[in-house]
């Protein structure tokens, strides 16, 4: 498959801890004061010029928040977070929600170009219509593999959103796709009803501190019987040293609705851990469905550990009608510690819930991720296909929970957890949890850890391979049944993101 | 000058130091096709994989010269892309890539290695399905995992496909036609003929006189205790098959 030598271009022309995202885009800024109290809540809260109930709930997760420990039961080791000396909120300085794309700031504009987001809606065509040409070949690696016609992108830059694509063309099929800040000002009856109904204020520790101070985010309200005419997308980007990221995505599927979604991430290089804490939430009405797609690749630290995005996310879909559907893939490569279990409340009947993660760690990374399905519709079916790889000194743990309800009668979950070490300084973790209280469930779970092995390495270097080569072949392979479930663009990137992030794990 | 020269080569397994080949000399000159014969045990994989660069064995003394040059400090990728090819006693499974795939990554990354520029869609295609063909791989085969499931015969008409495609300079056959039913051996050994000439030699690793008669070699060296025991022409073959081994093992001790 084409990819492969294409990767193993870039993996050369980096040297090892060279994260390719790891520029600073020199752009003044505007900052909430150093630290957390009310009064924080509150300047964001003025700086979107939200309304009174937005206000009070954020101050109520605030309140609550303060009564909350940080958990401990993840397999992750990190210095204590000063939650005092962070800032909680910073911005573009003079910034004023472009109207248009010509409104937008030029650095910022070069900035997402580096990274290779083209916000320019001729340049997305352009771009979209090159990479997803089929080559013949991706037959045999692609295979199943959807080419997504157009994406919509909305680009959050530290705690705001800079920029949404295609705005036009989605109002006319009837979808709302804009900044969630934006949405509470204009959608208020969506917000009030759907904001916190899947991940509550105070459902965990990182969830009720990103209510608290959430910043933007995006938003996503597709119509009954609308399919989205196109992918949507966020980007974000953590720019401003010393400040927390914390957005916050509401993604709602009317009756009979279907959305794929896709969002990515990139930070800069700092010596100092930036905390990322988000919450995603998301809602199938009746047969509807959702697919989110996530590429995450927030700087990971240099090779002795030092700096790093904290990543402490909360991801829930909650299948709230008969018959819908939600799926969560994601393929984690960067952060230096990961926290993060995208998950699926099957409360309708005959809903699904599937799960599909590629979980990357080299270095001194530490992965702790997986998901949650809670069967409580009957006939409900969950499907999990999680693919970890650990390199270099690293910690890769899945931790999963499968449980039916007493009512979820004919519930069904299949798990299949395969771990691959590369390396011997490295470890791999499975921790499943089951519990049917129904006796017609059916759970099924396959599990597997494996070394790379030397002969497999051998016979591609044999071949004219390099081991680097080798070991990017053998781990695509590894990771194939995930990468396919990825719309063809992500998943060509996914595919040379996962070889650089294993650069230097074989020597 | 010889295209390949082993000399006085004596190889160890690395961590038990234990003695393997013991003072092996060998010339195969340029488009022979030599076939090495000997009992179970006397070395004939561990030559093979030695030549490909196989870690795990250290060679003591000796040397092997391609085109005169020593091979011996070369990585195996960079032994491939100098025209070393060892098609597998037991070929290993690389789950999750495509046979396809894994072919045009090793050919690319082998052109990279000498210079050349990357092979375009269609060359390769046509390449392979010409080569497939005449194989009897089909399509089904090209698309699974590379050896994933494949039977004991396909996996031999797989490795011999590579080695079509590779276009290596030497090729190693070890047992190449084991497990093959007699059908698959004569499509194998006209795939092996074709791909003759006088620019590309071959060393054929068999127990059977069988294969010789459809891949007729030019000469015949016997190893034992891992050494070349002896070396004569095709009849030797014969030879072997009526007497067996017992004089050589003796000899050698
Ligand atoms: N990695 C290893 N560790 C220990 N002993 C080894 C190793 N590899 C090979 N040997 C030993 O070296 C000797 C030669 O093995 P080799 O596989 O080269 O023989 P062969 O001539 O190919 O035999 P066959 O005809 O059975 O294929 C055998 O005694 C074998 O057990
Ligand atoms: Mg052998």
């Amino acid at each position: 498959m084409p990819a492969v030598p294409e990767t193993v271009d870039r993996v050369r022309q980096i040297d090892v801890d060279q994260y390719k995202y790891g520029f600073v885009t020199d752009i003044e800024s505007e900052k909430a004061p150093k630290g957390l109290n009310e009064d924080t809540v509150r300047f964001i809260s003025a700086k979107k010029n939200e309304p009174q109930w937005m206000l009070d709930w954020r101050l109520e997760a605030f309140r609550r928040w303060q009564t909350m420990r940080e958990p401990t039961w993840a397999r992750v080791h990190y210095p204590k977070i000063d939650y005092q000396d962070a800032y909680y909120y910073a911005a573009p300085k003079a910034f004023k929600a472009p109207k248009s794309l010509a409104d937008v700031d030029p650095e910022l504009l070069r900035t997402y170009e580096k990274l290779g987001i083209p916000l320019k809606e001729q340049e997305i065509l352009a771009g979209v219509r090159k990479q997803g040409e089929p080559s013949q070949l991706d037959g045999d690696m692609m295979e199943g593999m959807r080419s997504s016609g157009r994406v919509a992108v909305d680009a959050v830059f530290d705690s705001v959103s800079v920029a949404t694509t295609f705005k036009e063309e989605l109002k006319r099929a009837g979808v709302i796709f804009m900044p969630i800040s934006e949405a509470i000002q204009e959608h208020p009856e969506l917000i009030k009803k759907y904001l916190g109904s899947v991940v509550p204020t105070s459902d965990n520790f990182f969830a009720t501190l990103n209510s608290a101070v959430f910043s933007d985010g995006s938003f996503v309200y597709v119509p009954k019987g609308v399919r989205c005419p196109m992918e949507l997308s966020t980007y974000f980007r953590i720019n401003e040293q010393n400040t927390g990221q914390f957005e916050r995505t509401l993604i709602i599927a009317d009756a009979g609705a279907y959305v794929s979604y896709l969002e990515g991430c990139t930070a800069p290089m700092r010596d100092e851990n930036q905390l990322h804490a988000a919450v995603v939430e998301l809602v199938a009405l009746d047969d509807a469905e959702i697919k989110y797609s996530t590429v995450q690749n927030w700087y990971p630290g240099d090779a002795d550990g030092k700096g790093g995005i904290f990543n402490f996310v909360t991801k829930r879909g909650d299948c709230r009608g008969k018959n819908s559907k939600i799926s969560w893939t994601q393929v984690e490569t960067g952060s230096a510690i990961t926290w993060k279990y995208p998950s699926c409340i099957l409360r309708g009947d005959n809903s699904r819930g599937e799960f599909y993660s590629i979980a990357i760690s080299n270095g001194y990374q530490q992965v702790d991720s997986g998901t949650k399905m809670i069967h409580l519709g009957k006939n409900t079916v969950s499907r999990i296909i999680s693919k970890g790889i650990s390199a270099g000194k690293s910690q890769n743990t899945y931790r999963g929970l499968v449980t039916a309800h007493r009512r979820a009668t004919g519930a069904r979950n299949f798990t299949n957890c395969d771990s691959l070490l590369i390396g011997d300084k490295c470890g791999a973790h499975t921790v499943p949890y089951m519990e049917a209280k129904n006796s017609s469930a059916v759970f099924e779970h396959e599990a597997s850890t494996s070394k790379i092995s030397e002969d497999m390495l051998f016979y591609c270097q044999s071949r004219g391979m390099s081991a680097e080569e080798a070991t990017a072949l053998v781990v695509n392979g590894f990771v194939k049944d995930v990468l396919q479930q990825l719309p063809m663009e992500f998943a060509v990137e996914a595919q040379k993101l996962i070889s650089i992030s294993l650069e230097g794990s074989v020597g | 000058m010889s295209l390949l020269e082993i000399k006085n080569l004596h190889v160890e397994i690395e961590d038990e130091g234990k003695k393997i080949l013991n003072g092996l000399t060998l010339t195969i000159e340029k488009g022979q096709v030599a076939a090495i014969m000997g009992p179970n045990g006397s070395g004939k994989s561990t030559l093979a994989y030695v030549l490909a660069g196989r870690p795990g064995y250290a060679v003591t003394e000796g040397d092997i010269l391609l085109d005169g040059e020593s091979i011996l400090d070369m990585a195996p990728n960079e032994r491939a892309a100098k025209g070393v090819f060892l098609a597998f006693q037991y070929p290993v499974e690389v789950p999750g890539v495509a046979t396809m795939t894994f072919l045009r990554t090793a050919l690319n990354a082998q052109r990279k290695l000498r210079g050349e520029g990357e092979i375009s869609t269609p060359e390769f295609l046509k390449l392979v399905r010409a080569e497939a063909g005449d194989l009897g791989i089909n399509q089904d085969m090209l698309r699974r995992g590379v050896n994933v499931g494949f039977s004991g015969g396909e996996k031999k008409r797989a490795e011999i496909l590579q080695m079509a495609i590779l276009q290596p300079r030497i090729a190693v056959l070890d047992e190449t036609d084991s497990g093959l039913d007699i059908d698959a051996l004569r499509i194998v050994s006209e795939g092996v003929n074709r791909l003759r000439s006088p620019e590309r030699s071959m060393i054929v690793i068999t127990h059977y006189q069988r294969l010789l008669n459809y891949i007729v070699p030019d000469v015949v060296h016997v190893l034992a205790k891992g050494r070349v025991v002896r070396t004569g022409g095709k009849e030797l073959a014969l030879e072997l098959e009526a007497k067996g081994y017992a004089q050589y093992t003796d000899e050698a001790a």
